[in-house]
């Protein structure tokens, strides 16, 4: 009823590989991280903002960002442009996909961190004579910047882990990308892709425990 | 000196200040009683310009607070002012909260701003606390922390809008006396305030304000021991 013979030296031995692929793969989540957390400021102020024009855009990115699935996102940054005669490599693709769901997400993130800061911060900051400007940046931000770290830091647990996604628009140079073909040649699907995961696995954890360590020496109120 | 000048004031249709007439000279402690709702705490506000008025005017050492051509930054460099809520900042230390301004606003060095602070932190009794972040402070002394904080300014004038109100009956005490402290020295004070020991032992004149009128003001002798407005005296016998 069992007679699949593990063979792990093959994995083992393709493991420089996976984790050059997994180079990869952080270098697209970090990517898409600074560039989410950037779209994302802005689309911050444009939701909090007056102007229909700023807000309806905006909020039509947070919408889709948060309520489709990821892979349609990555899907749609490849086959949906291409569609236009617009092709991004699968690695564009892909980053853009995730760029994109990260700016929804954490849009969403600074909003509720801004939300939770009470005005009387700010009050309390213009009596003693700051400017709008200087209250904001000595009082709100930091105070902000404490309450979204931690979710920043699973969103960049989310992205890393979204980079798999990569694999449907022919992305094959990341981890995924390079277990898939692994398998495709070697056809040891449970090893290669149970090392895959237990990789994706220690990058995440890891990942998360250093957010930890640092908010824990940052955030000593 | 403090000159309020027909103040008129309005939140959409509803009438907040209905012509407030008030000088407050250099020195002077003036506290400010009346029911809720009265427009106490709107006046103060108005004073060092976070809320704007409708007509009338308000001069602070000559200067129009509500004058387009008014540096509202710099004026109110020279107004403290102490909320009810503590307002702390949460994220620095005592010493930091008390520091922050005269370092940001005023361009003190360092050293110079934390020599200030420790004096004022001192002065409030909380010399031992430099370090401490506010979360770990108890009520009083956060309120303590934000009077040090307004002081480090070096101000002419302070603002206190209901400072005791938010604490427990057995930390108001430890306010007060910073506020007594305060007048002693010759801070010129406009104390909103529901201490009424406190308005009759410590202010030269107490205000009696009634659904956005100054409906009396005399000295404290007089507004609790004679009120001439049928409105003061029912107030003072509820508050009593
Ligand atoms: N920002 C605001 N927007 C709208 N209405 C306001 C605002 N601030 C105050 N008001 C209203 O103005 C009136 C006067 O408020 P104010 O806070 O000055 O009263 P107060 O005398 O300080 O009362 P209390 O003793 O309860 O503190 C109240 O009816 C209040 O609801
Ligand atoms: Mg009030």
């Amino acid at each position: 009823m069992f007679d699949y013979t593990f063979q792990w030296r093959q994995a083992i031995r393709a493991l420089p590989q996976m984790l050059d692929g997994a180079l990869v793969t952080m270098q697209i989540a970090v990517l898409s991280m600074a560039i989410g957390v950037t779209i994302a400021v802005f689309l911050a102020v444009a939701r909090n903002s007056s102007s229909r024009w700023l807000r309806a855009p905006a909020t039509a990115w947070v919408e889709v960002a948060r309520n489709t699935p990821a892979l349609f996102q990555i899907y749609m940054a490849h086959f949906g442009l291409g569609s236009f005669g617009i092709y991004l490599s699968p690695y564009i693709a892909l980053l853009a996909g995730i760029a994109f769901n990260n700016a929804g997400y954490l849009c969403e993130t600074f909003r509720g961190a801004l939300r939770a800061i009470p005005a009387t911060q700010i009050r309390a900051g213009r009596s003693l004579g700051m400017g709008p400007a200087k209250a904001f940046r000595l009082i709100v931000m930091p105070q902000m910047f404490r309450i979204s770290f931690l979710p920043t830091m699973n969103q960049a647990v989310w992205a890393i882990l979204m980079t798999s996604l990569g694999v449907t628009v022919g992305m094959n140079s990341d981890l995924t990308g390079v277990t898939q073909d692994l398998n495709a040649r070697t056809f040891r699907t449970f090893e290669f892709f149970a090392m895959a995961a237990v990789i994706y696995y220690l990058i995440a954890k890891a990942v998360m425990l250093g957010a930890r360590l640092i908010a824990w020496r940052m955030f000593r109120y | 000196m403090i000159e309020i000048e027909n103040v008129h004031k309005s939140f959409g249709a509803l009438k907040v200040l209905k012509g407030i007439d008030l000088t407050v000279a250099k020195g002077e402690v003036v506290s400010v009683i009346g029911g809720s709702g009265s427009g106490k705490s709107t006046l103060l506000t108005c004073i060092n310009g976070l809320e704007p008025i409708d007509s009338g005017r308000i001069l602070v050492d000559g200067t129009e607070v509500h004058a387009k051509s008014t540096d509202l930054n710099k004026l109110r460099r020279k107004i403290g002012i102490v909320f009810q809520q503590f307002n702390a900042f949460p994220h620095l230390t005592v010493l930091e909260n008390v520091t922050l301004a005269p370092r940001k606003v005023k361009g003190m060095s360092k050293s110079d701003a934390e020599e200030i602070a420790v004096k004022h932190l001192n002065h409030v009794g909380l010399g031992d606390k430099l370090k401490v972040y506010p979360s770990r402070l108890s009520g009083g002394q956060q309120q303590r922390m934000a009077i040090a904080r307004a002081l480090a300014m070096s101000p002419d004038y302070m603002l206190f809008d209901e400072v005791t109100s938010a604490l427990d009956p057995q930390l108001v005490g430890e306010v007060l006396d910073t506020l007594k402290l305060l007048a002693d020295e010759g801070m010129t004070m406009i104390c909103v305030t529901h201490e009424m020991g406190f308005a009759r032992d410590v202010s030269n004149r107490v205000a009696f304000f009634d659904q956005g009128v100054m409906a009396e003001i005399g000295p404290p002798e007089q507004i609790f021991g004679d009120a001439k407005n049928e409105a003061t005296r029912k107030f003072l016998s509820s508050v009593r």
